[in-house]
């Protein structure tokens, strides 16, 4: 099995590491890197519980080759947070009880990240379909939908 | 198996010689899940998506030019190509979730050969073109002679698609695509219709219907089409016998799958409502659009 060598930033961190090529890029984070916040549901791209940003884009990390990874930038849960000050998504999960087993919220709140984002005032309607891949089997979605609501609020707040 | 991202479609096709078996993929969201499911890991695993032309989406002289392993949201979100092509563009916006679009491309929804495929109906009612590399050269193949029954492909070994062309569309020209699925989003289509017509004033001159997920490949109902042409529009609405024929000629054209997802009976009928609904939302843009 050849093993390869990727450069890529994580986080904001240049990040170097090995990888055999037919390596997924969630278990190059949580095997190789240590980042266990990317979570395997399904394998298949259908639960969206792996979701990273990569080079800006919502993607799920099982769906790519580690290899791939290759001079990206990418970010995932463990990076949103600023230092202690959890990411206003984070604070306004942890407030709203948005979360109850927890496997879903990382893969949740990057989803919600790159929603908010790109349309910072999105209506419910966006919200639900924007995290149309990103299955929840405890909350019946409901807590995690005005968690994201109470977010945008607050960030907006914060951008005046 | 082995990574392999060549920069020139020369590169991969030497690739794809010297390693019989590899496999090309542009977002992998089909390639990873079947690899997953059993299916034999290709020697060589080739991305094609650091080949520049593959990921380039170009308009000039009256021609679109749509690399192959271009990601669905590169398109969904140009709004010169969605203008232009609302049906293909809603068509390739239904694929999956976000995650899936930023991943997902026109090449491997094709390539994929999944009957259900919900850009090829689309691509094929816009009479779009896949250029294929093949030996020194390429070949330039009409989107619905790609497909040849489930994961099958009239692709010989060594040949992978590159980009697709299709020219701008005239006026008063317009398209528009429906699927159903048995729950809101993220599902497979049991039934795909795309229609794209012309209008002129209230009178439809040209049309095209293309059913998908309810045959072993899309189909092109020509009776279907057939059925809309010289149909008169009143106050919006087409003809009320014109849309019943054509949605006979759309139910009758069915030879679908029966399954717990939809039976064949149930295929058969909502492909007829399908065709009728995306008939009448291509003349609202046909005759309202840009």
């Amino acid at each position: 099995m050849s093993r390869t060598h990727v450069t890529c930033t994580i986080n904001g961190d240049q990040v170097d590491f090995l990888t055999s090529d037919d390596t997924s890029l969630l278990d190059a984070l949580r095997v190789e890197l240590g980042l266990t916040g990317a979570k395997e549901g399904c394998g298949t791209g259908d639960c969206g519980a792996c979701s990273v940003l990569i080079d800006g884009r919502l993607n799920c990390s099982c769906l790519v080759f580690a290899p791939e990874a290759e001079g990206s930038d990418i970010v995932t849960v463990e990076g949103i947070a600023d230092g202690d000050h959890l990411h206003p998504l984070q604070q306004a999960f942890l407030e709203g009880a948005a979360l109850q087993c927890g496997v879903c919220t990382p893969g949740v709140l990057i989803a919600a990240k790159a929603l908010l984002d790109a349309n910072p005032d999105p209506t419910e309607t966006e919200i639900r379909y924007a995290l149309a891949g990103n299955l929840c089997r405890c909350t019946g979605y409901d807590k995690i939908i005005r968690s994201v609501q109470e977010a945008a609020v607050r960030l907006k707040g914060a951008a005046r | 198996m082995r990574y392999a991202a060549p920069t020139t479609v020369g590169e991969a096709q030497s690739l794809l010689a010297e390693h019989p078996g590899s496999q090309v993929f542009a977002g992998a969201t089909d390639l990873i899940p079947q690899i997953r499911a059993g299916r034999p890991a290709p020697p060589v695993l080739i991305d094609l998506k650091r080949i520049d032309q593959l990921m380039a989406v170009i308009h000039e002289d009256g021609q679109w030019r749509i690399g192959a392993a271009t990601p669905a949201s590169d398109l969904t979100r140009n709004s010169d190509f969605t203008a232009m092509f609302p049906g293909l563009s809603e068509a390739m916006g239904l694929i999956g979730s976000d995650q899936i679009q930023n991943r997902s491309s026109l090449g491997g929804n094709l390539a994929n050969a999944s009957p259900a495929a919900d850009s090829v109906p689309a691509m094929i009612a816009n009479a779009v073109e896949a250029v294929v590399a093949s030996g020194d050269g390429t070949r330039t193949v009409p989107v619905a002679e790609i497909a040849t029954g489930p994961g099958l492909t009239s692709l010989a070994d060594g040949e992978f698609i590159i980009e697709f062309t299709v020219a701008d569309t005239p006026a008063a020209t317009s398209d528009a695509y429906l699927r159903m699925i048995p729950r809101t989003e993220m599902d497979i289509a049991i039934v795909g219709a795309a229609v794209r017509l012309t209008v002129d004033g209230d009178v439809i001159t040209n049309a095209t219907v293309v059913l998908g997920a309810v045959a072993p490949t899309a189909v092109t109902v020509s009776e279907a089409g057939a059925a809309l042409v010289g149909a008169a529009i009143d106050g919006g609405s087409i003809d009320g016998s014109a849309m019943n024929a054509l949605a006979d000629a759309a139910s009758a054209a069915c030879d679908p799958i029966d399954d717990k997802r939809g039976t064949v009976a149930y295929r058969r009928q909502v492909a007829g409502v399908m065709a009728r609904r995306a008939a009448a939302i291509a003349v609202d843009r046909a005759q309202n659009g840009d």
